[in-house]
């Protein structure tokens, strides 16, 4: 595998400002979300359901919500909720 | 050959997915990802939803990276032109970048107004990419007087709900009798409808837009329909499906159109006479393969889950770390109106429809599609929790219908799901 520790190179124009502040990404794959709501429990700041099943969700939380998004990321049944952290050292 | 270096061309879901992919898989060469627009691969959904309607920034969507890539990125400048004998595509700026192995996952754009004039008045839109969905979200946020929806597709549909969510005035044109005619039916096309109408969409069937006029000034202030009537309008949204990024393609020797370009069962693409290139795959909306549910009949979809899949696939077969043929049954969900609908398989061709849990009246059920008593697709109405069931049948094809006179289950009657049959020949 490639050294983690190696930055990415190349041009990268647009610099995305929740990884400036250090902020992680999600997105939940919404073919396989079956509307538990466990993560709106979990982070009800975060995640919420319109209706029945529509799952509506912060795409770019801040660093503070860094425990929240976990525990919504562990608690959902079918595992759906994709997260990046930028403190992971992930480039 | 081995593979020291994978290119990928395209840096959205499909191209990030099968970046990730190879990494997973062990491939420890040169990864490089050439995208057209200047942003990292960033999420689509969110912006014909929560996007228009203020909840989420444009900006917001950037897609997270699951694994470390270490590759090199080439943003903001498109490919322009593919050299199968060199191995090198040259991008629009002029860089060239040489290959190993490629993997074209360029997707597709939004089917343009047919007048380019009328298409270019300020206050008209298509939406496809990030800054589509902040120029979008910005009239609205004016609000405009009325907005006018053009196509009564997944798009169209979720435009104008997003339009009432803020309380915004909209008319939604479909050529067709019904909304979502040509992928649901006109059967539940008609449910769909229902929902807007009920939520105050004002529909208008059967009925084409001729032309946009503006007010002098480059500005767009009414839609005039083929049949003479008019539709005062100062936001246009132009939804009227897409046309896939192939063009750069052209000279390359490859078969392909704006419908994909063409791949094998496995995805590597194939030449105008046939034969496939084993150093280039696609995945994506750009990829137009034969799935083997459906008897081998060629499709390129639109579907995120299906761009996450296939790109991964085509990176692992490019990369030496798997094989075999592409046969992922296709999926997709839309949310519209407060509606969660969510679709397994495909249902063109459909000859039969039942109601197999629910019933449409209240909202919540289950609709399954059969076509030469076989199960090819079952759609969801707020009851996913039905879909993974009859998501097996699709994808056994089990005997259509499923269940005739069950003990615990009502009787199921059979209907027309109002689809265009296809094209045996």
């Amino acid at each position: 595998m490639p050294d983690p520790n190696v930055p990415d190179i190349g041009p990268s124009p647009s610099p995305d400002p929740s990884r400036a502040a250090g902020g992680l990404r999600v997105t939940v794959d919404l073919n396989r979300c079956q509307a538990y709501a466990q993560c709106c429990y979990a982070a009800p700041d975060h995640f919420t359901l319109h209706g029945a099943e529509a799952l509506h969700y912060d795409p770019a939380p801040t660093a503070a919500a860094r425990d929240a998004i976990e525990r919504a990321r562990v608690s959902c049944p079918i595992q759906a909720i994709l997260v990046e952290d930028a403190g992971s050292g992930h480039p | 050959m081995t593979c020291d270096h994978l290119v990928i061309v395209g840096a959205s879901l499909a191209g990030l997915r099968g970046a990730e992919a190879a990494r997973q898989a062990g491939f420890a060469g040169r990864l490089t990802l050439i995208g057209d627009e200047p942003h990292r691969p960033y999420d689509r959904p969110p912006l014909s939803k929560q996007v228009l309607t203020g909840s989420v920034a444009p900006a917001a969507t950037a897609l997270p990276n699951l694994v470390p890539l270490a590759a090199e990125w080439h943003l903001g400048s498109a490919a322009a032109a593919l050299d199968r004998g060199e191995r090198v595509v040259t991008l629009q700026d002029g860089r060239r970048i040489a290959y190993d192995r490629l993997l074209i996952a360029t997707g597709a754009r939004p089917r343009p107004w047919p007048d380019a004039a009328q298409g270019r008045l300020a206050g008209v839109h298509t939406l496809r990419g990030r800054e589509d969905a902040a120029a979008l979200r910005a009239s609205l946020a004016e609000k405009p007087a009325r907005v006018l929806v053009i196509g009564g597709g997944f798009i169209g549909c979720e435009v104008a709900a997003a339009c009432r969510d803020l309380g915004l005035p909209v008319t939604l044109v479909e050529t067709g009798p019904t909304v979502l005619a040509g992928v649901l039916g006109t059967y539940l096309g008609a449910v769909v409808g229902a929902l807007h109408e009920a939520r105050g969409v004002d529909l208008v069937f059967d009925a084409k837009v001729e032309a946009l006029e503006d007010d002098g000034t480059g500005r767009v202030v009414r839609a005039r329909l083929a049949d003479g009537r008019a539709i005062e309008t100062d936001c246009v949204v132009v939804a009227l499906g897409a046309v896939r990024n192939t063009e750069w393609l052209t000279g390359s020797g490859l078969a392909f159109d704006e419908g994909g370009v063409d791949c094998d069962p496995e995805g590597y693409v194939v030449d105008t006479e046939g034969r496939p290139d084993k150093a280039i795959a696609a995945a994506g909306d750009v990829a137009r393969f034969p799935h083997p549910l459906y008897d081998g009949r060629r499709v390129a979809l639109e579907h995120w889950g299906h761009a996450a899949a296939q790109g991964a696939h085509a990176a692992r077969l490019l990369t030496g770390h798997g094989a075999g043929p592409y046969d992922e049954v296709p999926a997709f969900w839309s949310s519209q109106g407060g509606v969660t609908i969510k679709s397994v398989g495909l249902t063109e061709g459909a000859d039969s429809l039942v109601i197999a849990q629910g019933d449409p009246k209240t909202g919540r059920f289950l609709a399954l599609y059969g076509r030469a008593g076989r199960c090819i697709a079952a759609v969801s109405f707020d009851s996913v929790r039905w879909l993974p069931a009859y998501a097996e049948m699709v994808a056994v094809r089990a005997p259509f219908p499923p269940i005739r006179g069950g003990v615990d289950q009502g009787r199921l009657s059979e209907m027309a799901p109002g689809l265009a049959q296809r094209d045996e020949t």
